[in-house]
């Protein structure tokens, strides 16, 4: 089977090759789709991934909370909804669901609905990372920390999360490359991510091949790309005389 | 300066402070001990409040430590706080350690809280190890930065909870030596632990708790030590145990 790269270089109404393989004025190539969908890819993942860590440390967090039943129930809650509705389903909700009980919701694109969806869905799980990274810390850590006069915000703040995300850096990483396979979700409320390009490009073409090894390809450069950014950061943050923390792992 | 007026603390159902009441004026050496699990730990915590009691009232330097109202993060931030197992703050280096909660709780300039952190390395005697991190330290040398990280913010009060049990018997000395220096510049110091040597050298009082949380004996160190026969049963008990090695 000869494969043809050439038709990435196709316009994608008239299917003419285009010197230099991006179209112009306005005309676009399968290749000007493929870098629009894996551009669609990215935000989606990382407006989620924002999204997730800031709700999963503060969830996670609120579930460590000496003495607050309440904050530690509702955590709790947040994790087991969130984590337990498949995440199809959840977009679905939000897509479906959310909107009649919240009128003002009907107007929002799927581009957000994917992203609060993956956004919520990933957060019960950096939060339950969260809580165990905290759990995980000698417990006289926190009676140092108030020990010295901080608040129980200032002991989280300076004291316990800093640890515990050390400690997380390792199931993060696999978090942040799973937000980027899920992603791919968002192609059911037809935002054109690369699966959604994958599936139309073939249809239209009839590559298949080439198509989804380019777009295997660029799944792959995404997860080397935050594989090399979280090695960074952990060499960044690795303390001297601390042991590695990859004992925590990953799923 | 301390005084506890008939604590109790329970666990659920379990009592831990049965009743515990004591004074502790301004530069007295207080030396508290017992068998595992009678409470000494939970005892000196709640001094500052990091163990909250159910019952009986706790004063320090006026300030009721009991009552819900009551700033505890300001009272604490004057109560020095030493841990069996060290506690620096692993993340940071050994002058983060000392300056952190003198910036973030006494609002001191960085310099100001590096001048006045370095001054107590010093008198540790780690200088030298000042941009290391806690995990680059020995035990011994770990919990003299403790003792330096709770001087820098100027305490009233020095608590102990077993300061060298967690070591290795060469460096028990090193920390003790720095204790014994404090208790004879006039620190008010109560410590959890069971060198008796230190007890002997600079104790003013010695508290002995018995299993369910009763302060069993408090006494002069003279008496402690010098009137056996005037001790409980069970405090003679243990001093035999424990003075045998
Ligand atoms: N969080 C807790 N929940 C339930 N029981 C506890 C808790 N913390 C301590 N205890 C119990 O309270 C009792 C007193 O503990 P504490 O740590 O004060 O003893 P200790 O005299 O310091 O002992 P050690 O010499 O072993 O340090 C023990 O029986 C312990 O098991
Ligand atoms: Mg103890």
């Amino acid at each position: 089977m000869a494969w043809d790269w050439q038709m990435f270089c196709e316009d994608t109404l008239d299917r003419t090759v285009r010197e230099g393989c991006f179209g112009k004025d306005g005309d676009i190539t399968y290749l000007d789709w493929m870098l629009s969908a894996w551009g669609w890819t990215v935000s989606v993942s990382l407006l989620a991934l924002l999204l997730a860590l800031v709700a999963g440390v503060v969830i996670g967090t609120i579930r460590t909370l000496p003495d607050s039943k309440w904050t530690v129930r509702f955590g709790n809650a947040w994790v087991e909804v969130f984590r337990n509705i498949p995440l199809l389903v959840q977009i679905f909700l939000w897509y479906h669901v959310v909107p009649a009980i919240f009128p003002a919701m009907k107007s929002m694109s799927g581009f957000v609905l994917v992203v609060l969806a993956l956004g919520f869905f990933t957060s019960a799980r950096i939060a339950e990372q969260v809580r165990s990274g905290i759990q995980a810390l000698p417990r006289g850590q926190r009676h140092a920390g108030m020990a010295v006069g901080f608040t129980t915000w200032q002991t989280y703040r300076y004291v316990l999360l800093p640890n515990a995300f050390r400690i997380i850096i390792p199931p993060l990483t696999s978090e942040t490359m799973n937000i980027f396979k899920n992603s791919s979700v968002a192609f059911a409320v037809s935002v054109t991510e690369l699966t959604m390009f994958a599936m139309q490009a073939q249809e239209e073409t009839g590559r298949g091949v080439e198509v989804y090894l380019a777009v295997t390809g660029l799944y792959i450069v995404s997860a080397f790309t935050i594989n090399r950014i979280m090695t960074f950061v952990e060499k960044r943050v690795r303390v001297p005389g601390l042991a590695a923390p990859g004992a925590a792992g990953g799923h | 300066m301390i005084e506890l007026k008939s604590v109790s603390k329970w666990y659920g159902s379990f009592q831990v402070l049965d009743d515990c009441s004591t004074r502790i004026e301004k530069g007295e050496v207080v030396v508290v001990c017992g068998p595992s699990g009678s409470g000494k730990s939970t005892l000196i915590k709640t001094i500052n409040a990091l163990e909250p009691v159910q019952k009986g009232e706790i004063w320090v330097n006026g300030t009721p430590v009991h009552d819900p109202k009551t700033d505890l993060p300001k009272l604490r931030s004057h109560v020095g706080m030493v841990f069996q197992h060290f506690e620096l703050f692993p993340h940071l280096t050994v002058t983060q350690n000392l300056t952190i909660a003198q910036v973030k709780v006494l609002r001191r300039s960085l310099d100001e809280a590096r001048k006045r952190g370095l001054k107590m390395l010093e008198r540790v005697g780690l200088m030298a190890h000042k941009d290391k991190f806690p995990g680059q330290l020995s035990g011994g040398q770990q919990q003299r930065v403790a003792i330096a990280r709770a001087l820098s913010m100027d305490p009233i009060v020095m608590l102990f909870d077993e300061p060298t049990s967690a070591l290795d018997p060469e460096m028990v000395g090193e920390v003790l030596d720095v204790m014994v220096s404090l208790a004879n510049e006039g620190m008010t110091m109560m410590c959890v632990t069971h060198e008796m040597g230190f007890a002997r050298k600079v104790a003013s009082r010695v508290i002995f708790m018995d299993v369910g949380g009763k302060i069993l004996e408090d006494c002069t160190k003279e008496d402690f030590f010098g009137n056996p026969d005037a001790r409980q049963p069970r405090t003679k008990d243990f001093l035999g145990k424990i003075l045998q090695h």
